[in-house]
């Protein structure tokens, strides 16, 4: 089995600070699919583009690193034995068929870090 | 003996490589390991042959040495191996293909390779990898073309072709493009990649996009090769069909397509007894099988098309209308603009020059098709028939600045001369 990352590209994320459960139903309803799936391993909903903050050298600036149509969404993790079943998964999203699009990419390394607890904390 | 037996391997190298690579990389499991064995084995009969004489089944020999090899390179030099994952099997079949090579391998029955190349056909036309990476790959590794020769076929330098094929490679490994026949979901849709990836070989072959000669017969062959192999891997698939039909229907007419100085020559003056008969007949016998087995998909519509062309005794005795119904059928299975833009050839005939032109103006406006040159050289010939002469020489000199085929530019020039005032 192997890990990949399916990034998440809309023009804006549906997940604003204060999003209605209505806001959120695509998604959330994917959400479960994907979970019900097994292949899913972690993932994570990014605030729209207008919560954003770039750094470049040492300009800090508002907004997204990018200046695209499309920003990246969200991303999660799944795990599958091959390119076309990771492809199978990633194009039931429904932003593909809403303008948007997923990026695939094989994970290389990494994972949740565990963290030692602080002395004293 | 040697000479004999030279051909014989040469006529192995073009006929078999793809079946002997394709079943040596299911053992190797490695694209680069796997060409090096099937290099060797070609070797090895080059050198093995002339004495122990040519074997009943030169594929199956060479895959057989080509196997050994793998095993032997997996077993005594695995370190040396490539640092790139293993290629991915499908887990239904990984583990009876251990069982059956171990057979093979058991019995030596040269006679046994297990026909693996519709895996390397789809591996190399994964949608994953850019066209220009697949037509490249699917030379290299099914038709065994050197890069060298990609290289001068595309007018690309060798570094570049290298650099594509070594990419893709890294990435089928990488990001584990599985070496398998898509699943019946999936099959359509990278079938369709497979076909214009051979479509794309043959007409960049037809009329070479630039340089001296019209046809670049080496690709043409190729083409056809790939296709007839696609027939014969997939016989009950009407797109495959289809695609196949197509290419023999255009390559029939191509010993008439230029003259004597290789100059380009319009389809109403070619001289229609030099056309492939044969190859028309066989043709319109697959046309016929597939329009019968139902709604017929864009290669076989193409295909019937230039048939219904090639098969009117004159140029003025062509089915005219029944070939823009035809046209009007392709439009809705592939509406695209430079079909919109064939479609004006024939209904200039059926409702004369104003019309198709009325069609061709809508097109240009669309502004598709503005860098393409047969929409000017059209556009041209229907004005000169018009009698519009001066709008006629100038369309041509919009197409001539687009032509970049010595053939076509030359056949232009003459035309932006004869409609120029004297």
């Amino acid at each position: 089995m192997a890990q990949y990352a399916i990034l998440i590209y809309a023009h804006d994320s549906a997940h604003a600070p204060d999003a209605t459960p209505e806001d959120l139903q695509t998604c959330d309803q994917h959400a479960e699919e994907l979970t019900a799936g097994g292949s899913t391993i972690m993932a994570y909903a990014l605030t729209p583009r207008a919560m954003a903050t770039s750094i470049r050298g040492d300009t800090i600036t508002d907004g997204p690193f990018v200046d695209s149509k499309e920003i990246v969404a969200g991303f999660y993790i799944i795990e599958a034995p091959d390119l076309d079943v990771a492809l199978a998964i990633a194009r039931t999203n429904p932003v593909v068929r809403d303008g948007g699009g997923v990026e695939i990419r094989p994970v290389h390394s990494g994972g949740m870090i565990e963290r030692l607890e602080q002395a004293g904390a | 003996m040697t000479g004999a037996v030279a051909a014989v391997i040469a006529e192995a190298h073009r006929r078999e490589w793809a079946r002997v690579l394709a079943a040596t990389v299911r053992v190797a499991r490695d694209l680069d390991l796997a060409e090096e064995c099937v290099q060797e084995a070609y070797a090895a009969a080059l050198r093995t042959w002339p004495d122990a004489g040519i074997p009943d089944n030169p594929a199956g020999w060479l895959a057989t040495t080509a196997k050994r090899r793998a095993i032997d390179a997996i077993r005594h030099a695995s370190a040396l191996r490539s640092r790139l994952p293993l290629l991915v099997e499908p887990e239904d079949t990984a583990g009876d293909s251990g069982t059956q090579e171990a057979a093979d391998m058991a019995t030596a029955d040269p006679d046994v390779i297990p026909d693996e190349r519709l895996r390397l056909i789809f591996t190399c036309c994964h949608p994953a990898l850019a066209q220009e990476a697949q037509v490249a790959l699917t030379l290299r590794l099914v038709c065994g073309v050197p890069t060298q020769d990609i290289a001068r076929a595309f007018l690309v330098s060798e570094p570049t072709v290298a650099a594509r094929i070594t990419r893709a490679k890294r990435k089928i490994s990488g990001a584990r493009i599985p070496y398998r026949v898509p699943r019946p979901a999936e099959l359509p849709e990278r079938l369709r990649g497979a076909l214009a990836v051979i479509h794309l070989l043959f007409t960049t072959g037809h009329t070479a996009p630039s340089g001296a000669s019209l046809v670049r017969t080496d690709l043409v062959d190729r083409a056809m090769h790939l296709a007839r192999m696609l027939c014969e891997l997939m016989p009950g698939d009407c797109d495959v069909r289809g695609l196949y039909a197509l290419l023999v229907v255009t390559d029939a007419r191509r010993a008439s397509r230029v003259d004597a100085d290789g100059r380009l020559v319009r389809l109403r003056e070619q001289d229609r007894s030099r056309w492939n008969r044969a190859a028309l007949a066989e043709a319109h016998d697959i046309i016929v099988d597939c329009l019968r087995e139902g709604p017929p998909g864009r290669y076989v519509l193409q295909a019937a098309i230039a048939s219904l062309y090639a098969e009117a005794p004159a140029y003025d005795q062509t089915d005219w209308p029944q070939i823009v119904e035809l046209y009007d059928v392709l439009l809705d299975v592939w509406p695209s603009p430079v079909v919109a833009l064939n479609r004006a050839v024939p209904l200039a005939m059926v409702a004369g020059p104003r019309t198709a032109l009325a069609e061709v103006e809508k097109l240009e406006l669309d502004g598709r098709l503005s860098g393409y040159q047969y929409l000017h050289a059209i556009k041209a010939d229907l004005l000169s028939r018009l009698g519009r002469t001066d709008e006629a020489a100038d369309a041509y000199r919009q197409a001539f600045t687009l032509a970049a085929n010595d053939a076509e530019r030359v056949f232009l020039g003459d035309q932006i001369a004869d409609h120029s005032p004297r």
